[in-house]
């Protein structure tokens, strides 16, 4: 167990420096940022000058030894464009993004699960097909026409919901809807494959022949060990969402991580990207860590596979 | 089974069964999305002569904005009406069919080579190559990849032909795990042994024994892979980092109808998405069978 830890963790910091260091290297080999940040009468000496003050005439290796040196401590530089420590932007916007990814989650959680329960219980009948339609729709439908469809139908037709912007519930439902939609149908395909998984095992087939009745089989025996991995997926699922849903946050004017990073890649804020980036990363890293070394506690197989 | 046929002679029977095995494989077919799939490759490649319009210039004597026909103030002249620029939104959408199956198709193509032949490096050559390629593997799976592609597609910029390699360089990790777990068994059955002891060379090994038998594990993910790719397109050309305009294509023009989304001209914003919705749905229906006539393992991918 320690030993596949420890190998876990290593190849974690490994991923993790990977990434950083082809980010780090994209961002430098596709432009001059002291260009446009400058106005465009200055002189080749102004662009110098800012330049050395944000320490980019130096070589790209000490930039980003820099860079990981402030990492471990917390900092990610500063902003070009808000003059401001990247750190205090992300964590200003994170609570926002939080926010959505909890809701999203709960609604792919309320449609994927109940489904995929019931299609499972159910196999092969009318609401099983329906289920696998839903599924199918759920891969099918881009999340981000899906918000101008709502948009369309229940700000613009039905007037109900506010188009863009945090404030109260109201602002959270529908770009929580697009964005959850997707990862609904994943949820409800795990769901049902899972709890047809545990239906067919021996435990479940001693319960019915004990005779007990099928509510309770499924209720209390079943769900119960069907829903280890759905749940698992449901809290990876939120990670992701709080990282990826930068389409969504710029339709809906959504003040979190996804909209911070679309504006610092436009406005070529390259400490701003970075950062952005790479906290996707850890968090994404972290949770896949967390995950596989919970699993490895729980079922001692898992230790030894590579 | 294709190889036993070809070698022996082929006697009448034998063709009556090959015909018989061909119409059943009809009747077992998904005809929806083949028919959805073909309708929309034939529009694409004839574009040209069926449009109606210039897909890039305003049409002639129509208004900004026109409803479909059925509505009042639509013209049979621009059957599904126009856009911002008085342009036409039929024609629109059947070049647009070309954008969207040219880069989920070369774009596919470019990740499923990048992810085959590293898949099977990375799990017939094993050692630190494996590591090498398994670690990056880690790293791009680390960004959620709508992400890793629209920081590519922003630093790289906006053309065609970027957003296929870029797409092609984000998809393809995927591959490399699924194909180096098959390699990894494969390398240890005895045609490849034999092969070996033979004294084949890597390459050759490689070439003839393992690329043929991943080859169908390969098919079934880049159908998989199709739709992704579509939607990724479309999602990079709506946040204006995709296919740059005038060009027609799906994504750039929900982005183009999004302004007036709020006057109610829904046409704009419903009919190229229905386009997006079909076309993945189709490959989506295609990818699903596909999977359980080329590998029942599969399945529950």
């Amino acid at each position: 167990m320690r030993q596949f830890v420890v190998r876990r963790v290593l190849y974690s910091i490994v991923t993790l420096f990977i990434l950083s260091a082809t980010i780090f290297l994209i961002v430098r080999l596709t432009g001059d940022p002291v260009a446009l940040m400058a106005e465009a009468s200055a002189r080749p000496e102004d662009l110098d000058r800012v330049r050395h003050q944000w320490g980019l005439d130096r070589s790209w290796p000490v930039q980003y030894v820099t860079f990981m040196q402030n990492a471990f401590k917390g900092e990610l530089g500063k902003s070009f464009n808000y003059r401001l420590p990247v750190s205090e932007l992300y964590f200003q916007r994170l609570p926002n993004s939080l926010t959505l990814g909890l809701a999203a989650t709960l609604i792919s959680v309320l449609i994927g699960v109940p489904a995929g329960i019931i299609s499972a219980v159910k196999v092969n009948s009318w609401w099983d097909n329906l289920a696998k339609g839903v599924a199918l729709l759920g891969l099918s439908i881009p999340g981000f026409w899906l918000a101008l469809v709502l948009i369309l139908v229940f700000s613009v037709w039905l007037r109900w919901l506010p188009t863009s912007g945090a404030g109260d519930w109201r602002h959270v439902i529908m770009p929580a809807l697009a964005l959850g939609w997707y990862f609904a149908a994943s949820m409800l395909r795990l769901t049902r494959s899972s709890m047809l998984e545990v239906l067919g095992s021996e435990y479940i087939k001693l319960a019915r022949l004990k005779g007990l009745p099928d509510v309770v089989v499924i209720a209390l025996h079943a769900f119960k060990n069907a829903l280890i991995p759905v749940f698992t997926l449901a809290g990876v699922n939120l990670v992701v969402m709080i990282n990826a849903a930068v389409i969504i946050e710029v339709i809906f004017a959504w003040p979190g991580i996804g909209r911070l990073l679309y504006e610092g890649i436009f406005q070529r804020d390259f400490p701003l990207v970075q950062g952005v980036v790479i906290m996707a990363g850890f968090m994404i890293v972290g949770i896949n860590l967390v995950v596989d070394i919970l699993y490895a506690f729980i079922d001692p197989r898992i230790r030894l596979t590579r | 089974m294709a190889t036993i046929a070809t070698q022996t002679a082929v006697t009448p029977a034998r063709a009556a069964s090959r015909l018989h095995a061909v119409i059943k494989a009809a009747r077992e077919a998904p005809l929806v999305a083949i028919t959805i799939l073909g309708g929309l490759m034939l529009v694409a490649i004839l574009a040209d002569f069926i449009a109606p319009h210039d897909p890039t210039l305003p049409v002639k004597g129509a208004n900004v904005f026109d409803p479909p026909f059925w509505m009042e103030g639509g013209s049979t002249a621009t059957l599904l009406g126009t856009d911002f620029l008085g342009r036409d939104i039929l024609s629109r959408l059947i070049y647009g069919a070309r954008v969207s199956l040219i880069v989920g198709i070369v774009g596919t193509l470019v990740a499923g080579t990048i992810g085959t032949g590293l898949g099977i490096l990375s799990g017939y050559v094993g050692g630190w190559v494996d590591q090498i390629i398994m670690r990056v593997t880690d790293a791009w799976l680390a960004l959620p990849a709508i992400v890793f592609a629209i920081f590519l597609a922003a630093m790289i910029g906006p053309s065609m032909w970027n957003i296929v390699v870029i797409l092609g360089a984000v998809y393809w990790t995927r591959y490399a795990r699924v194909i180096r777990g098959e390699v990894l068994t494969l390398r240890e059955r005895e045609f490849v042994k034999l092969a070996e002891i033979a004294g084949a060379s890597r390459w050759r090994v490689i070439k003839r024994h393992i690329l043929p038998n991943v080859m169908n594990t390969a098919t079934v993910l880049a159908s998989l892979t199709v739709g992704v790719v579509i939607i990724a397109e479309a999602s990079l050309s709506f946040l204006g980092v995709g296919v740059p305009p005038p060009q027609p294509a799906w994504g750039l023009m929900l982005s183009e109808a999004r302004p007036t989304l709020m006057a109610g001209q829904w046409w704009l914003t419903v009919f190229p998405g229905t386009c997006i919705l079909l076309i993945v749905l189709a490959t989506q229906l295609f990818g699903d069978w596909l999977r359980i006539k080329l590998d029942p393992q599969l399945r529950n991918l």
